[in-house]
């Protein structure tokens, strides 16, 4: 367990590293990262699930303010450690062809994961901000810089959507430590503090801080940075930003947002559930409708993550459960998805529009990548054996017990997620069943092979995601006893309607 | 009156008017037949060694209390203060070797000394008469530094409108200093609080207070007196602005700060009146400064609307200081002055390889520089506040502050919400300026390489550094401060 804060300083130093190596920079990143990913598989071995968060390091950090350098870890934590440690691996493959100013690039996408793994670790309000907002700017250059489609107009919406609800957060955060006259940051004095918050106060303080991390989560109506950053994004980036990033916004509202202020939450439950289930279903419906592949995958992943928040705002153990097996098991699949439509097909086809794929014979061409696809897709479907079904499942089970309306909606979400799943894989990879076409554009289609880096990455993914499905408890063993501490008990009990 | 203590409270002052001495006596007997370049180089290093010798000086002097009957207070934050503006001004003279083609090398660095002399009096000030003088006497050189460049009509222009505008909120200052004398009968800042306290409400008064604070915040740039800012920003040369933008801002919100500080007395329960004149400056410099910012496509005059904007964040410290201490205030100002005055070094040198107005002539600048590029975005970044960078903790302490003063609904709680709300307008531009120095190609004619002179090299790697260390270990500063 020692080693999990090792993770934090690895990737950073990686990334000075990977700034001095220039062209050699993928080499350190990939050290890098699955040093991160093996530390944190190291950690998950020896970790015993506990209620309540096992602290790792506790320093004091700026004194007069009772601020503390505080690193804790449960299984909450630790499911989402091993996510960052599996999605940053797997970026650095599919970013394997990075040549344009790649010592930048891996540096800026090291100090991005950095960012990262410190929030997950964070049981101190000001390290979790901190490392909150230093996972924000680098976004901004590894899209502006290596991204297509319209980089640089996706790159600042992103950032000012990340950074706009980080002051949400940040305006909630010290509105809490004064008004409860909290005496330090910490996670659980925070929520002392705020308890003693006449209820008014709370629910405005919770709108703040939850709003502030939603957005980053992708809450429908402010979930449309999402789809536009992530298909500007060069690969790993929107690997990483679905995969991980939106995560955090999730980890926000469940680590401090509904811990600290219950009775705000209690307040708020149902505007969040149902924007949850409008999310789910709009963006879904949208998804239906792309002609960008890109973008069928961006708003698949606001669709996902709308499951993810509905089982927060459930706010029962199974759902909770089911959201955190949801972030883990979408941070794979959206990293796969956007892996073969980013990489595999994007830099060879050099074209995202379905219409254009339609009519080339790509499982031909790549079988490879029509069977990771195929894959990915079925586990996003929720296919039982894949991580997607047992999260799904259980995020339903929890939704139907706090209130049967809010999983009867989720529910058509899971079939309109079918449906725009299917229509991608037909379209894209199936499009010319007649033989006489392919074979006549056959000869036009001279795709390079997919390389080792790529099918080494998509393996590991792909088992990934297999593994959890087949043995969803692998996960679930760390994450039910992080619902049992304190802080939690105190949302689920405050939080039932 | 003791000559001795006064000597010895006043010996990184003395330091510096005999370092401007020397500078000018050097220069005169040995710089004649040399090159520029070897004339600059020796004024500068002249001047870096006696602001080098008065901090030591400085800290010798100690926080000890006052000196010359009261004229002077020697506090830790006298001393904290004296630090930042030696560190600054320093770091403005490390900037001139290798970027300025000014002539008179000793006379720009003797009168950037004496200005610095002014800073460091401004910050031991207990008095309103040694307050005015010092405040003029850094005033004067700042007009002077500002209209140094004498190839440039820009750079008179700045300097004609610094000293119209300066010269009026002198009167204003003055003015207002007169009628706190009429109405007290001292000018001790101390003995003006304690006459204050017992009678208060005189609508003489309120005309006083009215007439400092427009002084002080034509000074502090604080709209709606920040109409100089810009121009001059814009006008004078790189390390003239820089020293205008920095050194000036710390010794003045000091100075501002003490004078209403003391006023306030155990009148901590109701909000007192200058408290909410304050926050009205802070509020509309915070509002029009990060507005006025998205429009600019000019470097400098993005800048000025950028230190208006922290000028309101500053005087939101202002307010708040009476009652937490001047530690997260001066930590405020010095950070943030820090991080001007590097951004003003990357014009400089960037200028000397062509022309450096607009934004678009940052163009490429990582391909140009890395070293430029790199210290700009910790600049720049500091000055948006992102974390681990100095100008966030400075934000962070302030509205934590802001917002234990009377809580939300306090004068400061809502003006903690604004600024945090206008940060993520403020990150827009500020990454306007990074996107063109790593994202945008270099423009056609200018895609050589920049060579960076050594001196401000090491300037702005250790103003970069030091932005740095202050963010990840802000605990030793403040310390320092309180």
């Amino acid at each position: 367990m020692s080693a999990l804060p090792f993770t934090i300083y690895v990737s950073f130093a990686g990334a000075l590293c990977a700034l001095a190596a220039g062209t050699r920079a993928r080499m350190v990143a990939l050290v890098t990262a699955v040093l991160g990913f093996g530390l944190a598989l190291v950690a998950a071995g020896a970790f015993s699930p506990s209620p309540g968060l096992q602290t790792l390091i506790n320093v004091s950090w700026v004194g007069e303010l009772g601020i503390r350098y505080h690193l804790a870890a449960d299984g909450i934590s630790l499911t989402l450690v091993v996510l960052t440690g599996l999605a940053a691996t797997a970026g650095v493959l599919f970013s394997w062809n990075v040549e344009e100013r790649a010592g930048e690039f891996f540096a800026l996408y090291l100090a991005l994961i950095g960012g990262v793994y410190g929030v997950f670790l964070s049981a101190d309000a000001f390290t979790l901000f901190v490392f909150y907002e230093i996972a924000i700017v680098p976004k901004y250059f590894l899209i502006a810089i290596w991204g297509s489609t319209n980089r640089e107009h996706g790159a600042m919406k992103l950032v000012l959507y990340s950074f706009a609800g980080s002051a949400l957060v940040l305006a909630g955060l010290l509105w809490a430590h004064a008004a409860g006259g909290a005496t330090g940051f910490g996670l659980g004095e925070l929520a002392v503090a705020a308890a003693r918050i006449p209820r008014e106060g709370q629910i405005a303080m919770f709108a703040l801080v939850f709003l502030g991390f939603a957005v980053l989560a992708g809450l429908f109506p402010f979930h449309t940075w999402a789809p536009t950053g992530h298909v500007a994004a060069p690969t790993a980036a929107s690997m990483l930003l679905a995969g991980v990033v939106m995560k955090l916004g999730a980890y926000g509202c469940l680590r401090v947002a509904l811990p600290l202020f219950p009775a705000g939450f209690a307040f708020w439950q149902q505007p969040i559930a149902w924007l949850a289930i409008a999310g789910i279903l709009y963006a879904g419906c949208v998804a239906l409708v792309q002609d960008d592949f890109k973008f069928v995958i961006g708003y698949s992943s606001v669709s996902h993550m709308g499951f993810v928040l509905l089982g927060i705002a459930a706010a029962n153990p199974e759902a909770v459960a089911g959201a955190v097996l949801q972030m883990f098991s979408h941070g794979v699949i959206a990293g796969l998805l956007f892996a073969v439509v980013g990489r595999m097909i994007y830099e060879r086809t050099h074209t995202r529009r379905l219409a254009d794929l339609r009519g080339m014979p790509l499982h031909r061409a790549l079988p490879f990548a029509a069977l990771v696809f195929v894959l990915a897709g079925l586990a996003s479907m929720g296919m039982p054996g894949f991580s997607g079904f047992p999260a799904e499942l259980a995020i339903l089970v929890g939704a139907w017990k706090s209130s049967p309306a809010w999983a009867l909606a989720a529910g058509a979400g899971v079939v309109v997620a079918a449906a725009f799943t299917l229509r991608a894989i037909q379209v894209s990879f199936f499009g010319t069943t007649d033989k006489s076409v392919a074979l006549r554009n056959a000869p036009v289609l001279h795709l390079e092979p997919i390389t080792l880096p790529e099918r080494a990455g998509a393996i590991v993914l792909v088992a990934a995601t297999a593994y959890v499905g087949l043995n969803p408890d692998a996960l679930l063993n760390w994450i039910m006893p992080a619902l049992q501490s304190p802080l939690m008990q105190a949302t689920l009990k405050g939080g039932t309607p | 009156m003791n000559y001795g203590e006064l000597f010895r409270a006043l010996s990184p002052e003395a330091v510096l008017v005999a370092g401007a001495l020397l500078v000018l006596g050097v220069d005169l007997a040995l710089g004649r037949k040399k090159i520029a370049e070897a004339r600059w180089n020796a004024a500068a290093r002249t001047g870096i060694l006696s602001i080098g010798l008065a901090a030591c000086f400085t800290y010798a002097v100690g926080a000890s209390g006052t000196a010359f009957d009261g004229a002077l207070v020697l506090d830790s934050l006298t001393r904290a203060t004296r630090f930042a503006v030696l560190i600054l001004a320093g770091l403005s003279l490390a900037l001139l070797p290798g970027t300025v083609r000014l002539r008179h090398p000793a006379e720009f660095v003797a009168i950037v000394l004496f200005a610095t002399a002014g800073f460091t009096v401004m910050a031991a000030a207990q008095n309103l008469l040694v307050a005015f003088l010092a405040l003029e006497l850094a005033s004067l050189s700042l007009y002077v530094l500002a209209g140094f460049d004498k190839s440039r009509p820009e750079s008179a222009e700045a300097a004609l409108k610094y000293f119209l505008f300066g010269g009026v909120s002198a009167a204003f200052l003055l003015f207002g200093f007169s009628l706190i004398y009429g109405l007290t009968g001292s000018i001790e800042i101390p003995a003006i609080a304690r006459q204050i306290g017992h009678s208060p409400g005189s609508p003489l008064l309120v005309v006083a207070l009215v007439m400092v604070l427009a002084a002080f915040g034509f000074k502090a740039a604080a709209a709606p007196f920040h109409l100089w800012a810009p121009d001059v920003y814009q006008g004078a040369p790189a390390p003239a602005a820089a020293l205008i933008a920095s050194a000036s801002k710390v010794a003045g919100f000091t100075l501002f700060a003490r004078l209403l500080w003391s006023g306030v007395g155990d009148a901590t329960g109701q909000a007192p009146l200058w408290m909410l004149a304050v926050a009205i400056l802070a509020g509309a410099s915070l509002m029009l400064g990060n507005l006025v910012a998205l429009a600019q496509r000019n470097l400098r005059r993005l800048l000025a609307y950028s230190a208006i904007a922290h000028a309101g964040v500053m005087l939101l410290g202002v307010i708040t200081g009476g009652r937490f201490g001047p530690a997260a205030l001066i930590y405020y100002t010095f950070t943030y002055g820090l991080a001007t005055i590097g951004a003003f070094g990357v014009i400089a040198v960037v200028e000397r390889a062509g022309r450096c107005d607009t934004l678009e002539d940052l163009a490429g600048l990582h391909r140009r520089s890395p070293l430029l590029a790199g210290c700009l975005a910790v600049f720049v970044l500091s000055l948006a506040g992102i974390p681990p960078l100095a100008g966030f903790f400075g934000k962070f302490l302030l509205f934590s502050q802001a917002l234990r003063f009377g809580g939300l609904s306090g004068p400061a709680g809502g003006l903690a919400f604004l600024a945090i709300a206008l940060s993520a307008v403020a990150l827009y531009y500020y990454l306007l300026v990074l996107k063109q120095a790593y994202v945008a190609a270099p423009a056609a004619g200018c895609q050589d390489s920049i060579r960076v002179p050594a001196k401000p090299a090491l300037a702005l790697l250790l103003a970069a550094a030091l932005l740095i260390a202050l963010g990840v270990f802000p605990g030793s500063a403040l310390g320092l401060a309180t």
